[in-house]
């Protein structure tokens, strides 16, 4: 074979790659040749992802200007993180608010401050909670797409007839514990059977204990992750280990099922009460209709009645990476999605509460969650609180969560494990502050 | 070779010296150099010298997850070694159907890795599953193989056991290798099977042995896929954080991509290290034929 004939095969081969590549520029904007086409990136899949669909099927009807490609992605933060890395970024992408600082910090979202306040979405037209988690360093980041506050779910059937009605049950962690003792049952073999409460379970908020029991992670620019009230609570935590036994109860847990299934632990029966999310309706509908339950406030410690009606709050977020090509059309989609009564019409079909300061009659009368006043009410709550506003948010909570489980296993005493979280937290900290300054200089 | 012979192999090779310029060398080169930066992958890098490795060195969960991954290493490579060579010894004989057999051993190792994972989390669930089920009709109080932190590891020494099959097939082709004659000879000399097995077999196939083990000690640095689908963030409290967990964290969790090089880098020199000490150590203990 000649020099010839091989080079020739060479420019067949690159010609093919640069057609490759063209055509598919070409064919992915053919669609709207006459429209600006703004990618968004979404998290969801399944029929949260199908909700969204529709409201993005309804914006691209609604005008003639932009068409909106959503695209359904797992892994959206990293893969977003990696795409603006390389300078091809979605215009839009779905992700989560305790992400939002760690993001700003390193320059990869757009700011939406100034857009915010052109479209009338300020302060006043959200509930001050979900505003508080998509702007840092007074600047706005995100905006709302579902968000969600957290509440103790009980199953009615499980509980005894005294305590059955969000009136009756206890509003404090002592009145929890003593309906715990009087409810959990074990097995002829020791093992347990039904356990009234377990902090383990699920799991999702262990860096939120601090703040039921009155606490903060960050004081100012100070990590206070060992503070008394954390201590306190861990110390709680820890009599569970104790009552049921640590073995007993990593035992238990093993034989849970996935949440998003009929073997979830609450909807099998196997906890009496559980902390969880507004969604969680959604799923017992789902997974196991005709579940018996309600929910209430999580219980506050009983020398803490300033604590009564607190809760978690979270959201995810839509966000407008930096080096989007698309920055004015993405916006506008996001401001379409503000709009009260597409934002109402996608949180009734996620089964959650909306981030709307304004909600109407029709928005709670047609929701799938009977308590959904009550996750209002809490998200509007002064005491509902958030993850702290820090970049190093991802790390914070992975350390926390090995403190909880290094108690929850026996392995340190509270104190212990929160007094060597607390110092790992604040070196961490202390690095990363001086990166981003050193960065930014 | 005339230079227009030359000039056509090495166009035909160019496909392959540029994916690997483009797709090992350049990402191998650049780690190194991110490695004595502060890079978040998002803003330009910042040299900081040899901080990221100071560093390290003064960090807990580094050490914590580096143990972790020794441990689980020390366990795996001699039981999956083991294991792997029993199989192929026992494929090895002159059994009816033993292309039946062959298939049924190996196909195993063809299972995608999280569905691997999965299926234990079924199969070494503390309160229903297959195995603690088996126990209890035997009345032994079976451990909590998800939960309790001294059993964790155990349990991904045990489920790496599964994946034998890939190894035993080597083992299976370096026992056929053994020359028949060897057999026939101690035989004659009334050898009995764990003599011939001691001064034969292993002996002959100790080259394939070096092999699978260096190649196993690297696999088992490298675990990565079934502890992060089986125990989220290394649970219980880091019991089974690996080293590659720690640096995937590092890297695209809380954006440290200089600290995860720095880490990429460490793993390789002891990678390095425990190979040619491997080859070492071998030098007066495997035999090559002619050699």
């Amino acid at each position: 074979m000649t020099t010839q004939t091989v080079a020739g095969m060479w420019a067949a081969a690159v010609a093919l790659v640069v057609c490759a590549t063209v055509g598919e520029k070409v064919v992915s904007r053919q669609a709207s040749t006459d429209k600006v086409t703004v990618i968004y990136w979404e998290k969801w899949t399944g029929s949260e992802a199908e909700e969204m669909r529709k409201v993005v099927t309804a914006f691209n009807h609604s005008q003639d200007k932009i068409f909106v490609k959503y695209l359904s992605i797992s892994g959206v933060d990293t893969k977003t993180m990696l795409a603006t890395a390389g300078g091809d970024p979605p215009d839009i992408a779905g992700i989560w608010q305790d992400q939002i600082c760690q993001f700003a910090d390193e320059g990869a979202l757009t700011d939406l401050t100034d857009m915010g306040k052109a479209a009338g979405l300020d302060t006043s037209y959200y509930i001050p909670g979900f505003w508080d988690g998509i702007t840092f360093r007074k600047r706005l980041w995100a905006l709302p797409s579902t968000p969600a506050s957290i509440a103790l779910h009980v199953r009615t059937d499980l509980v005894p007839p005294d305590v059955n009605t969000p009136e009756t049950f206890p509003k404090t962690i002592e009145g929890l514990d003593k309906l715990v003792d009087r409810i959990s049952k074990k097995r002829k073999d020791g093992g347990l059977q039904l356990a009234g409460f377990l902090p383990s379970d699920p799991g999702w908020w262990n860096w939120a204990w601090s703040g039921l029991f009155g606490g903060k992670l960050m004081d100012g620019d100070k990590v206070t992750i060992n503070s008394p009230e954390a201590i306190r609570a861990f110390e709680w935590i820890d009599t569970y280990g104790k009552k049921f036994g640590s073995k007993e109860v990593q035992s238990f847990q093993s034989g849970f099922g996935n949440f998003g299934s009929p073997q979830d632990p609450f909807m099998d029966g196997k906890v009496a009460t559980e902390i969880n999310g507004v969604w969680k309706a959604n799923y017992m509908k789902v997974f196991k209709p005709g579940t018996p339950w309600f929910a209430v406030p999580i219980p506050y410690p009983a020398d803490r009645p300033d604590l009564a009606g607190h809760t978690i709050l979270s959201q995810d977020v839509l966000t407008i990476p930096r080096g989007a090509k698309h920055v004015k059309e993405a916006f506008e989609f996001l401001k379409y999605v503000q709009r009260q009564d597409v934002m109402e019409g996608l949180c009734t079909g996620h089964g959650k509460n909306s981030p709307l300061m304004k909600v109407s009659e029709k928005f709670f009368d047609n929701h799938p969650n009977k308590s959904i006043r009550l996750f209002d009410a809490l998200a509007r709550s002064p005491k509902a609180f958030s993850q702290p506003k820090v970049g190093i948010y991802p790390q914070m909570s992975s350390e926390i969560t090995v403190a909880f489980q290094e108690v929850t296993t026996e392995q340190k005493t509270p104190k212990q494990a929160l007094d060597d979280c607390q110092a790992r937290v604040q070196k961490i900290w202390d690095t990363y502050k001086a990166q981003v300054a050193g960065a930014d200089k | 070779m005339n230079k227009r012979d030359a000039r056509v192999g090495i166009l035909f090779a160019l496909p392959w010296i540029l994916g690997f310029m483009i797709f090992t060398i350049y990402p191998l080169l650049a780690s190194l150099f991110f490695s004595f930066t502060n890079y978040s992958v998002l803003r330009p890098p910042a040299m900081v010298g040899a901080a990221n490795y100071v560093d390290l060195a003064h960090d807990g969960v580094f050490w914590k997850s580096l143990s972790n991954t020794f441990l689980y290493a020390i366990g795996a490579v001699p039981l999956s070694a083991v294991i792997a060579i029993i199989l192929a010894m026992l494929l090895n004989t002159k059994v009816k159907g033993m292309a039946v057999y062959r298939t049924i051993f190996f196909l195993p190792s063809l299972v995608p890795m999280v569905a691997l994972a999965t299926l234990f989390l079924w199969i070494f669930n503390g309160d229903y599953g297959l195995l603690n089920v088996a126990f209890k009709v035997v009345h032994i109080t079976p451990p909590n193989w998800l939960g309790d932190p001294a059993w964790t590891k155990w349990t991904l020494i045990l489920i790496t056991m599964w994946g034998s099959g890939q190894a035993m097939i080597i083992y299976l082709a370096g026992l056929q290798d053994v020359p028949v004659s060897l057999y026939e000879a101690a035989d004659l000399d009334g050898a009995t099977f764990w003599s011939k097995t001691k001064n034969v077999t292993l002996p002959m196939i100790s080259p394939v042995i070096l092999f699978n083990v260096i190649m196993g000690m690297i696999g088992s640095f490298q675990v990565f896929a079934i502890p992060y689908v089986m125990f989220p963030d290394g649970a219980p409290a880091r019991a089974t954080y690996f080293y590659t967990m720690y640096l995937f964290d590092n890297a695209f969790k809380y954006q440290r991509m200089g600290y995860a090089s720095a880490m990429g880098w460490v793993m390789f020199l002891i990678t390095v290290i425990l190979t040619l000490a491997a080859m070492k150590f071998s030098e007066r203990h495997v035999h090559y034929e002619g050699g």
